[in-house]
């Protein structure tokens, strides 16, 4: 079954927003997210192939919700509990 | 973004993430700024820029880059050490070229630079596959309806990049000054030099 990351050929999503981005990132956390993906990464905590699924297997509604990095992070905190790095909810205000 | 996605509240737990990484010994914040510091530095489209105007001065490196473009980028020091393929794909007087990945966001980073948020949107994603011409037109790029147009859908052990038709007149140039026609939307195809 297809899942809500493959979205190739389907009708709906609008214009695509053809505008640059002025930096990179838009927002120092987002550049964090992405070195905490290298880092761990690096430090074999998981592989490319994890992150991926773990980003594609969020839950539709949530996956449409979320920025592109935001995607990101979560995957991250899914994996690191899903590993017993951290406690679910310990992220939590 | 709004509700509990505001930039704070994110923000907010990523750096409790990093805290917790740190006071559980995993991941140390000088070793993540290093990290970060690394991983942009180097991935530009000034390195696929060169490595177009290579191939457009030196007909046997255009072979090469055609024939094996891992290989042939490695020559100019480009992805050392990589383990995904790079296939470079040529536009023509009548083909076109354009690179995608409709699943998530692959791309030649090193090659390109950090890639712009259309490329990861789900518009781009959806529609680019289904419309190019219709996708192209909205980024500019009015092809002849006669130009055939070739979509490029990257995945996680193939990378493309699109080598440009080198523009009229520039027979003159040298390798800098041609390098420094060729933009990042030329390298994805959302754009002509």
């Amino acid at each position: 079954m297809a899942r809500i990351n493959d979205v190739g050929g389907t009708v709906g999503f609008g214009a695509v927003d053809t505008a640059d981005d002025p930096a990179p990132f838009h927002a120092d956390w987002e550049a964090r997210v992405v070195g905490l993906f290298n880092a761990l990464r690096a430090e074999g905590l998981f592989n490319t192939n994890e992150f991926r699924d773990a980003i594609e297997s969020m839950p539709p509604a949530e996956y449409l919700t979320t920025s592109y990095y935001e995607r990101w992070f979560e995957a991250i905190r899914a994996l690191l509990e899903r590993k017993g790095v951290i406690e679910p909810g310990e992220l939590d205000d | 973004m709004s509700g509990d996605h505001s930039d704070a509240a994110i923000a907010r737990r990523v750096r409790r993430m990093e805290t917790l990484l740190e006071e559980k010994g995993v991941l140390s914040g000088a070793r993540l700024d290093e990290i970060i510091d690394a991983s942009l530095s180097g991935a530009s489209p000034a390195n696929g820029a060169r490595v177009v105007a290579r191939a457009w001065t030196d007909p046997g490196y255009r072979r090469r880059l055609l024939a094996d473009g891992t290989a042939a980028v490695r020559e100019l020091g480009f992805m050392e050490g990589s383990y995904q393929r790079l296939r470079v794909v040529e536009n023509t007087a009548d083909t076109h070229n354009v690179i995608v990945c409709t699943l998530c966001s692959c791309y030649p980073l090193r090659l390109l630079g950090p890639s712009p948020s259309w490329y990861k949107s789900e518009a781009y994603r959806s529609r680019v596959v289904r419309e190019p011409r219709t996708v192209l037109a909205e980024f500019g790029l009015e092809l002849p309806a006669g130009t055939e147009i070739t979509v490029w859908d990257s995945s996680a052990e193939t990378r493309y990049m699109v080598l440009p038709r080198r523009p009229e007149g520039t027979e003159g140039l040298g390798e800098e000054e041609l390098a420094a026609l060729v933009t990042r939307n030329a390298l994805i195809g959302t754009a002509a030099v």
